[in-house]
């Protein structure tokens, strides 16, 4: 039978591919976004399985509550990608440090 | 038996998609694979019984967010080979770090199954009542105990659009926009007046 280890582990597996996807992808910002929205699935898929293993339902409103915050972050960033992209012609954000703020 | 195939069918498929999603070469592959992830994600929940909470996963993300990025990725014309120039470099790099962060993540898992951490148990009064749906119990427990969150979650989206919005407008110049105002100022006797003109003379415009 499917116990909650199993899903823990899948969302692990998930949130570490998140992570390993920023570091690869230093330079695309884009593809960081996503991986971002990797590890921000990885702790819904955690928070889901252990409301339901638990028989607590906070857990499932919480997972609301990050996807909320995942789709304005989305929404945020990629506005913030097109102006810059509008500025600078590139998305390359190795070199987004020229404000020095 | 059902159940156990379709876990470790949809389990396969999110990790899959999750690291195609992270090594496509072109980003619109990418977020092609992250709504297949976003999709079998959604199944896991269903599998647990979280059927709101899974429908909800695939109306936002891949309703919303995952078509944003579709859109913002078609939209730029960006080179994308250039963006890949790191990527060999980091990989070894990436690959340790990513080890050690899942050893660690496993670590916590078996300490949690021995039963060394005092997590502290559900108290029950969150629990899904007998006889109630998993939407209905949710929509009880948030429109009640969970309301002023609710609504600053809704605050968090309107901030979130109206920054959007206000970051990516444009004020054109050389637009010939209509001014209502102006509009609704301009009287008659500004606009218009009256000439007889003499025959075969016309008028000055």
């Amino acid at each position: 039978m499917i116990g909650i280890e199993h899903y823990v582990v899948v969302s692990s597996i998930l949130f570490v591919l998140g992570v390993l996807g920023i570091f690869l992808n230093r330079k695309n910002v884009i593809v960081i976004l996503m991986a971002i929205e990797l590890i921000l699935l990885a702790v819904n898929i955690n928070l889901v399985a252990f409301s339901s293993f638990l028989h607590d339902l906070t857990g499932q409103i919480f997972a609301m509550f990050v996807l909320t915050v995942a789709a304005g972050e989305a929404a945020v960033g990629l506005a913030i990608l097109v102006i810059y992209f509008r500025r600078r012609g590139t998305i390359a954000v190795d070199d987004v440090n020229r404000m020095k703020g | 038996m059902i159940q156990v195939f379709a876990f470790y069918l949809f389990a396969a498929m999110v990790i899959a998609s999750g690291a195609v999603t992270i090594l496509a070469r072109n980003p619109v592959h990418s977020v092609l694979w992250l709504i297949l992830a976003f999709f079998n994600a959604a199944g896991l929940m269903v599998l647990c019984g979280a059927e709101f909470i899974a429908m909800l996963l695939v109306i936002v993300y891949v309703g919303a967010v995952a078509v944003l990025f579709l859109f913002v990725v078609m939209m730029l014309d960006i080179d994308f080979a250039e963006l890949r120039a790191g990527f060999i470099k980091n990989f070894p790099l990436g690959i340790v770090l990513a080890l050690v962060l899942f050893m660690e993540l496993l670590l916590g898992l078996g300490a949690y199954k021995a039963g060394a951490l005092q997590l502290g148990v559900a108290d029950g009064t969150a629990a899904t009542p007998a006889g109630m749906s998993n939407i209905e119990a949710i929509g009880a427990l948030l429109y009640t105990r969970y309301l002023f969150l609710f609504e600053a979650s809704g605050i968090i989206l309107l901030v979130a659009m109206i920054g959007a919005i206000v970051l990516t407008h444009r004020q054109r110049t050389g637009v010939r926009g209509q001014n209502v105002s102006r509009q609704n100022q301009r009287r008659p006797q500004d606009a218009t007046r009256n000439v007889s003109p003499e025959v075969g003379k016309g008028v000055q415009l």
